[in-house]
């Protein structure tokens, strides 16, 4: 367990709502499950606030997604506060870096990845660098293991890295050159470097 | 070393089309009505003859758990599949795979399974860092409802089925079951008292039966070739293929599909390029993600560890997911465990207290204990807190975040009581660090 409280007031938008585009689509999420049971939509109704927010959920969009669901905010901020991938305090407007740091990945080097995030962004986790592009965090197990070390940023996946690559990858968020998410080395997904061992007959 | 033709994932490594075209190609949606027209009764009985069990951890027999399921509903309530997608153990990287290379396979076993067991509707929760793998997957059950697979009249056998993509958002313990109910109706993903089991009383009260993503994808091979073909690959009671998530110390980390009851030795060497250094390099291995046992090098520990239920029990460890941690004699045991610990810690959902309690101390504990800071006698201590911990909490948690601990005692206690008298004989004030290697 983490104890995760909602940032500062001085912190928190004045307002929240969503856009037309996203109340439209949370009105399809809503159809998904059985009527009367609408309070299932609040993860992805929360995820889709968040994104909507600039990568992390203020207390007025908690208290949105629980007007349009018609639960109690009790409820709503329970699950904010429960799933860590709600991030509660603003991040990096460039990049939020989600590095793992679960056993396999420190097996392969990862410890390497969080000397860079100190050195390029912040000493410390869940603090934004001094010109607001990137902030950082440890996250457990992202399941990318054969692929260790690899961090999350926004959508998708940065794999096989080392220090060099991971501050090509952090650079590109701000430089022009976005790096391509999957394996930084030359490696086809989760197949072994050098080539695949098996379904070398399948015909694809 | 298993044939390519008998492999059931045959675009692991997304070197083909995902879309319904590819899947198609490679044999799946081959006339998936004839399968359906077999009847429930014979679909579930083909699968218990199959001797599948569940893919995700567990190892429960597969045809059994769906014979849980009522035949027909006596009080109207409608029944329900749910896929555990929340793929979240440490090492494991599998459903990963088929989610984004082969979704089709999952998408056809959901309407398989689902009719086997009568079901209305399927959800998939998919873990919430999944973001791509789910995009991937809510695309190929859209070319699915194009092409009148599923929705109303799935496939042309009259049966109206609906499946859904659901996430969660970073909790780990939503891959326990009930946790994963309680999180698709949304709540905090808290496990539930059982029984009731959730075949009797699941998603919204109803009957419901949680199959994992690998599991439920193997599910039209298993149909399309016969129990019979499937059974013939591996041991008695470990029949099939399996998905092995082969990470840490080799020298080519990877997903591979082999047999089950594959010789580690074997599995690591032929696929991953064997342990850096060579094999006698070894220190240890965990056989099943982070919540099982590690076994240690050695004669009849790892050189000797077949890989499926029964071989890894053999050596007081378990398959889990097949998810294979390796490390060589570079790392630092205590402290890669300690890492492990500390994933339990944050991971504990808070609802019982050996769990919500006992993670925090056996973490801080054990690293003490990295750094030799400790007394000899809280090393029986330590192991006295694991068992109670084991068994006393609501679900399996407390037994997987237990299990790892209760390894490193009993297979690396010298080396635990080496560092304590090398620490007693040489005390220093530095702080106590926080990682893992």
């Amino acid at each position: 367990m983490s104890v995760r409280r909602l940032a500062d007031p001085h912190l928190q938008p004045k307002h929240f709502a969503f856009t037309a585009e996203n109340r439209a689509w949370a009105e399809k999420q809503l159809a998904k499950y059985p009527p009367g049971r609408q309070a299932s939509a609040v993860i992805p109704l929360l995820w889709r606030a968040q994104e909507q927010a600039g990568g992390w959920l203020p207390q007025k969009a908690i208290e949105h997604v629980a007007e349009i669901l018609g639960m109690a905010n009790i409820r709503v901020l329970e699950v904010a506060t429960f799933y860590t991938m709600f991030l509660l305090s603003p991040v990096g407007k460039k990049a939020h870096v989600q590095v793992c740091g679960t056993t396999p990945c420190r097996l392969r080097g990862a410890d390497a990845l969080f000397e860079v995030c100190a050195r390029k962004i912040h000493p410390e986790p869940f603090h934004v660098s001094a010109d607001g592009s990137y902030s950082w965090e440890e996250v457990e197990c992202l399941g990318a293991c054969v692929n260790a070390p690899m961090v999350l940023i926004w959508n998708d996946t940065y794999e096989d890295l080392t220090a060099e690559t991971f501050e090509k990858v952090l650079d590109g968020f701000t430089n022009g050159k976005p790096a391509k998410p999957g394996p930084q080395i030359d490696r086809h997904y989760s197949a072994p470097i050098g080539g695949a061992t098996t379904l070398k007959s399948e015909k694809v | 070393m298993l044939e390519d033709k008998d492999r059931i994932f045959k675009n692991l490594y997304g070197q083909g089309d995902w879309g319904l075209a590819g899947a198609r190609a490679r044999g799946a949606w081959d006339n998936t009505k004839a399968i359906l027209e077999r009847g429930r009764d014979a679909l579930i009985n083909e699968m218990k003859a199959s001797g599948q069990r569940g893919r995700g951890g567990a190892g429960f027999p597969t045809g059994l758990k769906w014979s849980f399921m009522p035949k027909e509903s006596k009080d109207g309530r409608p029944s329900y599949l749910v896929i555990n997608a929340d793929e979240s153990e440490p090492g494991t990287c599998k459903d990963r795979e088929i989610m984004r290379h082969d979704p089709h396979l999952l998408v056809e076993g959901c309407l398989i399974a689902g009719f086997a067991m009568g079901a209305v509707a399927c959800y998939i929760y998919v873990r919430g860092e999944f973001i791509r793998e789910r995009e991937r997957l809510q695309a190929a059950i859209d070319q699915a409802y194009e092409a009148g697979l599923i929705g109303k009249n799935a496939c042309g056998s009259g049966y109206d089925y609906d499946i859904y993509v659901h996430h969660g958002a970073g909790a780990y313990i939503c891959g326990e079951e009930t946790a994963l109910l309680e999180s698709l109706e949304g709540k905090k993903g808290q496990p539930r008292l059982k029984p009731p089991f959730p075949a009797n009383v699941g998603l919204y009260g109803c009957p419901t039966t949680v199959n994992n993503v690998e599991t439920i994808a193997q599910a039209p091979d298993i149909m399309r070739r016969g129990a019979a073909w499937f059974s013939s690959i591996g041991r008695a009671n470990n029949t099939g293929t399996k998905l092995y998530c082969i990470s840490g110390h080799v020298e080519r980390p990877c997903n591979v599909e082999e047999q089950m009851g594959i010789p580690l030795r074997e599995l690591l060497e032929k696929h991953a390029g064997g342990v850096r250094g060579g094999w006698d390099n070894l220190l240890a291995v965990i056989p099943g993600g982070s919540s099982m046992p590690l076994v240690p090098a050695g004669p009849d520990q790892a050189d000797t560890l077949l890989m499926d239920f029964d071989g890894c029990r053999d050596k007081k460890s378990a398959l889990g997911t097949a998810a294979v941690i390796v490390m060589d004699k570079s790392t630092d045991i205590v402290r890669a465990m300690a890492r492990i610990s500390y994933f339990y810690k944050h991971e504990s959902c808070g609802q019982c207290t050996p769990c919500r309690e006992g993670m925090g101390w056996m973490w801080r504990v054990l690293m003490r204990m990295a750094e030799g800071r400790a007394h000899r006698r809280e090393i029986d201590m330590l192991m006295d807190v694991t068992k109670q911990i084991e068994g006393h909490t609501i679900c399996a948690f407390g037994d997987g975040a237990a299990w790892p601990v209760q390894g490193l005692l009993r297979h690396f206690r010298p080396e635990i009581e080496r560092r304590i008298d090398e620490y007693a004989a040489n005390p220093h004030p530095e702080p106590v660090r926080v990682a893992a290697e």
